[in-house]
């Protein structure tokens, strides 16, 4: 059964022919506690041009909709990944996503190249400020330090890795700094689509 | 002399026509049926005709009304309220008992009938001043429990006022009346301490057969399944008590409030306020219409001044007294003022005493059918009055800004969750909710199951769950959701049909039999079903593969993507299910299904298939090769 004829239960993908537009993977397994993952999608969300995929919203029991994933994923010219950092790594769910629906022959490998060319965008919270991601810092390790699983998937897969969006100490931050960061946010979100356009 | 039916007509007619004008030109019921009684009655169109029988049958609405207003009232919520009915209600009946007593000696009366008369018009109206708090939804915050603790009070005073009356006689009784007004009381000639032991028993009565008596018999009843045999039982238990109170000379009104507070823990209690309340509406009304055909015309019009002097005194005094108690016991201005201005009025007890004060010889004739004209005319103003307060208090709205907001319930908190059914599907659901901190009113017609449920102190009430008049009484209009888990599918399919109708933005989630059912309950305007078996059938299919060497992540997948994979065919049979279902007969129907069904799980399905998960067959080949391809070089 070819993608296109996937009848998907909640989201329905467009057709894969016409690609347009961003991916926003959204990873969080507690969103309602989360203030500062709230308030960059609630930003993001709202823009045309972005396919909003909640995914412990979409999949609570884990049983991923391989086939679903995969159109969307075709379908759209940059996958965006939200999430916050969980022990220096994404959460399980998103694991998991890339587990099942980035598989040999479809994301990489020799027939696998459904993602040529498309552009892979990190978000991510972390909890502690930026000194601890330092050399120097408790951490020890940078923040590009610790997404080089995501960018050499990037790679592996042929796409882009775009510069990835961080926002440090998320949990200490208050309602007018976040409220920044979420316009911060929005405007990266949007330059990603204007470039789409381009294309 | 007219035929009961005739009269029967001329009641139904004047309530029919005059109340839903009266409501639509904003004045409330209780005025409509007034004035349909003043233009029936005999001083006008005079259609109908004795009032005493039919004054009596009417004032059973009272008790009705009171039985209700028990059932309401955890005993808890009457201690709580103590205060508003010994401190308070004490202290109007006290107050404006002297205070019309001072004024009517002014006017020239004796002492002793003075006070008598203070007495008499201490009384108000339970009848007009409830009805008319709770159109204005007010009877359950504050200003309805002050409102509701003096009346309560009053109804406890009527006892010692008979006892306290007759000592006040001026005048010659005319001996052929010495036994008006005061009922059948059987323990009159008694020695006092037997009539008090007398009525230590009967209220003892009331509190024991309510707790040990009537719960069995209504268990027994509820076995029987008879609806109208509850009903008539239901009604039988207010009348008994009603006849009980009126043989050891208390009010039956205020027996039957207690018998209500005796019932207001059981589990019949959603059930019995459903029955009974169409009498207490109907019943009610008649008596507003008797009290407005009562109303005196000629006599107004031969003394229209005093007359007038007579009722704003009374209103004006009562309002003042009442205000000046209020604001005394804490209350803000603006709800003592509606409190005030709600028992401003004379009330039924009135009637009564009065009858039996000439009687007595307390106060003459003439003077009693002045103060009846005035009682009748000042409890047909109330509703007036509440209106003229609504727009005093509206236009002083922005003068005062610190108004009470209504809050506060005699009720147990509105129920977020109905649950319709707590049998063995509806209780996981139910229990689930409230472990997770909702609130929900259970509904069950299973007596063993709900006196199961009661000891482990869940909120249960016997009920069949699809009468609409139950759900509302559970409190729908303001829940959140109906959970639907009835064992019975023609039921189901019925509730949720008419919940939807009834309430569209209520969110609906239903037990289905089976896919036939579901396809029934979605049409029907369920959000969401759910088939009975599936999930745990699903379940035990993963079990299964389990045992059959699966590894349990395996199982756990193959389950899942095959849970996907039915829900999707569920999805894609629907409207096909519409057009067969035209045509063919149910079980053949079945087969079909099945048929499509297993087609379905053929065509999407591979032997051991969980979604393509975890296949590695392919990157392993690769692997190979490259692997090969570096060995070669």
């Amino acid at each position: 059964m070819s993608p296109i004829e996937n009848r998907g239960d909640a989201i329905t993908a467009p057709p894969a022919a016409a690609t347009s537009g961003v991916l926003l993977v959204l990873a969080h397994p507690a969103l309602e506690r989360s203030r500062a993952n709230r308030a960059l999608a609630k930003a993001a969300k709202g823009l045309s041009g972005v396919t909003f995929r909640d995914l412990y919203e979409t999949y609570p029991d884990f049983a991923i909709d391989i086939e679903t994933e995969q159109a969307s994923l075709l379908a759209h010219d940059v996958i965006a990944l939200q999430f916050p950092l969980y022990w220096y790594s994404t959460p399980a769910l998103l694991k998991e996503w890339l587990d099942l629906v980035w598989l040999h022959g479809f994301a990489y490998g020799h027939d696998g190249t459904a993602l040529v060319g498309k552009r892979l965008f990190v978000a991510c919270t972390t909890g502690a400020s930026a000194k601890a991601y330092h050399a120097q810092g408790y951490n020890r390790f940078t923040m590009d330090d610790f997404l080089r699983p995501l960018e050499q998937t990037a790679h592996l897969c042929g796409m882009v890795w775009e510069t990835p969006f961080v926002v440090h100490g998320a949990a200490v931050k208050d309602d007018e700094a976040l409220k920044a960061e979420a316009e911060r946010y929005k405007a990266r979100i949007a330059s990603l689509l204007s470039a789409t356009l381009e294309v | 002399m007219q035929s009961f039916l005739t009269q029967t007509l001329f009641y139904l007619g004047a309530a029919v026509i005059s109340v839903p004008i009266a409501k639509r030109l904003g004045l409330g019921s209780v005025l409509g049926y007034l004035i349909a009684g003043v233009i029936i009655g005999p001083h006008a169109l005079s259609l109908i005709g004795a009032q005493a029988d039919v004054m009596q049958f009417a004032e059973f609405g009272v008790v009705i009304l009171l039985f209700l207003i028990g059932l309401e009232v955890q005993p808890s919520t009457l201690w709580d309220m103590r205060k508003a009915i010994f401190g308070l209600g004490g202290a109007q009946v006290a107050g404006t008992a002297l205070s019309v007593a001072g004024v009517s000696m002014l006017l020239g009366l004796p002492w002793q009938t003075a006070l008598a008369v203070g007495l008499v018009l201490a009384m108000s109206s339970t009848a007009i001043v409830l009805q008319t708090l709770d159109e204005k939804g007010l009877r359950q915050g504050p200003v309805g429990r002050a409102a509701f603790g003096v009346l309560l009070l009053q109804d406890l005073a009527v006892i010692p006022m008979f006892a306290l009356l007759p000592l006040l006689a001026t005048i010659a009784p005319p001996t052929h009346a010495a036994e008006a007004g005061h009922g059948v009381s059987l323990v009159a000639h008694l020695p006092v301490w037997a009539q008090v032991l007398s009525v230590f028993a009967a209220v003892g009565a009331v509190v024991g057969g309510g707790r040990y008596l009537v719960r069995p018999l209504f268990r027994f009843i509820a076995k029987a399944r008879l609806r109208e045999i509850f009903t008539a039982s239901a009604l039988l238990i207010v009348v008994g008590v009603a006849s009980l109170m009126q043989m050891v000379g208390l009010s039956p009104a205020l027996g039957a409030f207690l018998a209500g507070v005796v019932l207001a823990e059981s589990e019949f209690r959603r059930e019995l306020e459903t029955d009974i309340e169409p009498f207490r509406g109907l019943l009610l009304g008649l008596f507003f219409i008797t009290v407005g055909a009562g109303v005196d015309l000629p006599l107004i019009a031969s003394q229209p001044l005093t007359l007038i002097g007579l009722v704003l005194g009374l209103m004006v005094l009562k309002f003042l007294v009442m205000l000046g108690l209020a604001r005394l016991f804490g209350a803000p201005l603006r709800g003592a003022a509606a409190v005030a201005t709600a028992l401003a009025q004379g009330g039924e007890f009135a009637f009564v005493l009065l009858t039996f004060t000439v009687g007595a010889g307390v106060i003459g004739a003439t003077l009693a059918a002045l103060l009846t004209a005035a009682v009748a005319v000042s409890m047909a103003l109330t509703p007036l009055a509440m209106i003229l307060y609504e727009r005093v208090a509206a236009a002083l709205d922005a003068a005062i800004p610190d108004v009470t907001p209504e809050t506060g319930d005699f009720d147990d908190g509105e129920p977020e969750i109905i649950i319709a059914g707590f049998g063995r599907f509806g209780q996981i659901t139910g229990r689930l909710l409230t472990a997770n901190g909702f609130r929900s009113t259970v509904l069950d017609s299973d007596i063993e199951q709900i006196d199961l449920l009661r000891r482990f102190g869940r909120r249960v009430h016997y009920g069949d769950a699809t009468r609409m008049d139950l759900l509302r009484a559970a409190g729908i209009e303001r829940a959140r959701m109906l959970i639907v888990a009835l064992d019975d599918r023609e039921k189901t399919v019925e509730l949720v049909e008419t919940a939807r109708k009834a309430f569209p933005d209520l969110v609906i989630l239903a037990r289905a039999w089976d896919r036939r059912h579901a396809y029934d309950l979605l049409a029907n305007g369920a959000d969401a079903v759910e088939r009975e078996t599936f999930e745990s059938a699903l379940a035990l299919g993963q079990t299964a593969l389990q045992k059959l060497g699966f590894r349990a992540h395996r199982a756990h997948r193959a389950a899942s993507f095959f849970r996907r994979h039915d829900r999707r065919t569920f999805e894609d049979l629907r409207p096909v299910w519409g057009q067969e279902e035209a045509y063919i007969l149910a079980s053949r129907d079945a087969a079909q299904t099945m048929d499509k069904l297993l087609a379905a799980d053929l065509s999407r399905m591979r032997p051991g298939d969980a979604g393509g998960a975890w296949d590695t067959a392919s990157l392993e080949q690769e692997l190979r090769e490259r692997a090969e391809r570096e060995g070669a070089d």
